[in-house]
């Protein structure tokens, strides 16, 4: 069944802190093979001009797509979780997300669309440190595919 | 943020140096674990062949991680890229064996954009196949 696009718009509440830590910057640096340095030593980070190591670019994916849990498991929009596949990513960078940082997400859905059956979700994360300051702005598109004919 | 390529060394059509990686069961046990996501299509050939696909596939966001390697080795710098966006076109299906898959990853300079940057155009591809379209980023150069 078609989502209901009167959720188009609709702004959920800022997500608690997440912490980013080293360590974690760490393990997700060497779990897809990562060697640069500006990831897991504080000097290399410097010399690059940053305040601390920093997290490769698609890190913050685990942190904005926590927050999306909000969207695609309210009872209300009724998205049939089991059937969504990730269609597209995008981010856009004020800064790189790093080790200390206290990141909040606000989920937003910007578009609901039906398409051969299949309800496509954007959802948008906008994403701000503990001083209220724009970090990065994550673009989701879950695709539900459409369920089999009885 | 610092690169090491400088913009004015740089011409629409230059090349990044490819990049091949290999992706195996073990690889993506310890992708899930640093990602936080858990979903078994990613780990149990049972449950993945259960919901239509040919075998346990990539994360996305794994190979999303792994394409902008291209552009972050070639810069330096990672906190140089301004903006990054993928769509997922055709999954990496991962056998369960000692080679896994490969993904194979070039880029290539497309645009000259203000302020030092350049949009960078991204190709992966696996088992013959493109798993990533539209694949940009724009990064900026010293």
């Amino acid at each position: 069944m078609a989502l209901d696009q009167s959720f188009v718009g609709r702004t959920y509440p800022p997500t608690a802190p997440y912490e980013v830590g080293r360590e974690k910057i760490r393990e997700f640096a060497e779990a897809v093979g990562e060697t640069n340095p500006a990831y897991t030593d504080p000097e290399a980070a410097k010399a690059f001009g940053h305040p601390d190591v920093i997290a490769p670019p698609t890190f913050v994916f685990s942190i904005t797509f926590r927050a999306a849990g909000q969207v695609v498991q309210d009872p209300q929009l009724g998205l049939d979780y089991s059937r969504v596949v990730h269609g597209d990513q995008k981010f856009a960078y004020t800064r790189p997300v790093r080790a200390g940082d206290r990141l909040t997400v606000t989920s937003t859905i910007e578009g609901i669309k039906s398409l051969a059956g299949n309800d496509i979700l954007d959802i948008r994360g906008e994403v701000h440190d503990e001083a209220g300051e724009h970090v990065v702005t994550a673009w989701t598109k879950l695709v539900a595919r459409a369920a089999e004919e009885a | 943020m610092t690169a090491n390529i400088a913009y004015d060394d740089v011409e629409v059509g230059t090349e990044l140096p490819a990049r091949t990686f290999p992706v195996t069961r073990a690889t993506l046990v310890r992708y899930a674990g640093a990602s936080g996501d858990f979903n078994p299509i990613h780990w149990n050939e049972k449950f993945a062949k259960e919901v239509g696909l040919p075998d346990v596939i990539a994360h996305g966001m794994f190979t999303m991680a792994e394409a902008i390697r291209v552009v972050t080795d070639w810069t330096g710098d990672p906190g140089a890229v301004v903006e990054y966006g993928v769509r997922f076109t055709k999954p990496v299906v991962v056998p369960n064996d000692d080679q896994g898959a490969l993904i194979e990853v070039s880029g290539k300079v497309a645009a000259k954009l203000d302020d030092n940057t350049v949009r960078v155009d991204l190709t992966a591809m696996s088992g013959g196949q493109k798993v990533l379209g539209m694949s940009r980023a724009v990064v900026r150069l010293a």
